[in-house]
């Protein structure tokens, strides 16, 4: 990915969103802003997470390996480790688009990309509460569906991506 | 250990978060632009009652929403006592953590347009079909 072009230009698109907001509402444009500093303060420990996991992944992970463990070849064990991945990670889902393209970039197929994106939506510390709200059977099911369909997901995003 | 590599893993590590850095900054000024935005009292206005379309509707609204997927739960628990299916609660649930319409042109600029839209659309499907199953089993238990 390059760092000029599409990146400023969303961010640029964002802002003036933002201008127009000031301009249209200033009160609820403040509003915004410090709900936009509390979200910050609340993800910068995760973006820290994210990065320290990147820089240890360039340091021990050479591409071959990646290719080997999560590329064209991968096998149960590279789907096992991207759904425990996607599971396992916190925080925003757009946090870990930096590791995926890191990893993508080294070898990693889209099936499994995508599906460390899917399964992220179990979230561990969560289960009690889902147990609390809606039952044991419910949220059994909903983790087992979830990580079947984060597979089936993944092959179907793999073809499609593959068909373009 | 290597201090030569350490540095050169930061040095890329740093380099690849600088590209992306734009990009987050956006997502997290659009989230909380959402967040502010749209008030979580609205989740529950737009229930039909239909079986059919509020599936729909919980995914698409969960598709939208954004923040932490606690607040799904709770909104999901609120909506049942109110009356909303199993079913539409559940999509809302999945989508909520595994959708995200307003990450998609970030995730586009970063692994690729073609991947974000048919792995939101893959996603978003998903969540249906897990809540037809969950809500079977549910009711079969």
């Amino acid at each position: 990915m390059r760092p000029t072009s599409g990146s400023v230009k969303f961010l640029a698109v964002v802002v003036a969103l933002y201008i127009l907001l000031a301009l249209y509402d200033f009160v609820l444009f403040q509003n915004v802003l410090y709900k936009f500093t509390e979200l910050f303060f609340k993800v910068a420990p995760i973006l820290v997470l994210v990065f320290v996991v990147m820089s240890l992944l360039n340091l021990y992970l050479q591409p071959g390996t990646v290719k080997k463990m999560l590329g064209t070849r991968a096998g149960p064990k590279g789907w096992a480790v991207a759904m425990i991945g996607g599971v396992l990670s916190a925080g925003p889902i757009y946090m870990w688009y930096p590791l995926l393209e890191d990893l993508k970039e080294k070898g990693m197929k889209d099936s499994l990309a995508a599906a460390f994106l899917c399964a992220r939506a179990i979230k561990i510390p969560l289960l009690p509460m889902m147990i609390y709200y809606f039952g044991w059977t419910f949220t059994a099911t909903l983790c087992i569906s979830i990580l079947i369909f984060s597979v089936i997901g993944g092959i179907i995003v793999e073809q499609l991506v593959k068909s373009e | 250990m290597d201090h030569k590599k350490i540095r050169s893993s930061l040095k890329r590590t740093g380099k690849s978060f600088a590209q992306t850095m734009p990009i987050l900054f956006g997502v997290l000024l659009l989230v909380s632009m959402v967040l502010v935005l749209v008030p979580t009292s609205f989740y529950g206005k737009v229930f039909t009652g239909n079986e059919v379309l509020d599936p729909l509707i919980g995914a698409a609204l969960g598709s939208i929403a954004a923040g932490n997927p606690i607040t799904s739960y709770i909104i999901g628990g609120e909506l049942i006592e109110e009356g909303v299916s199993l079913l539409a609660v559940v999509a809302f649930i999945v989508a909520w953590a595994s959708v995200g319409l307003i990450h998609i042109p970030a995730e586009g600029l970063i692994l690729g347009r073609r991947f974000a839209l048919v792995r939101n659309g893959v996603c978003f499907l998903s969540a249906i079909a897990i809540a037809i199953i969950v809500s079977l089993v549910v009711e079969l238990v």
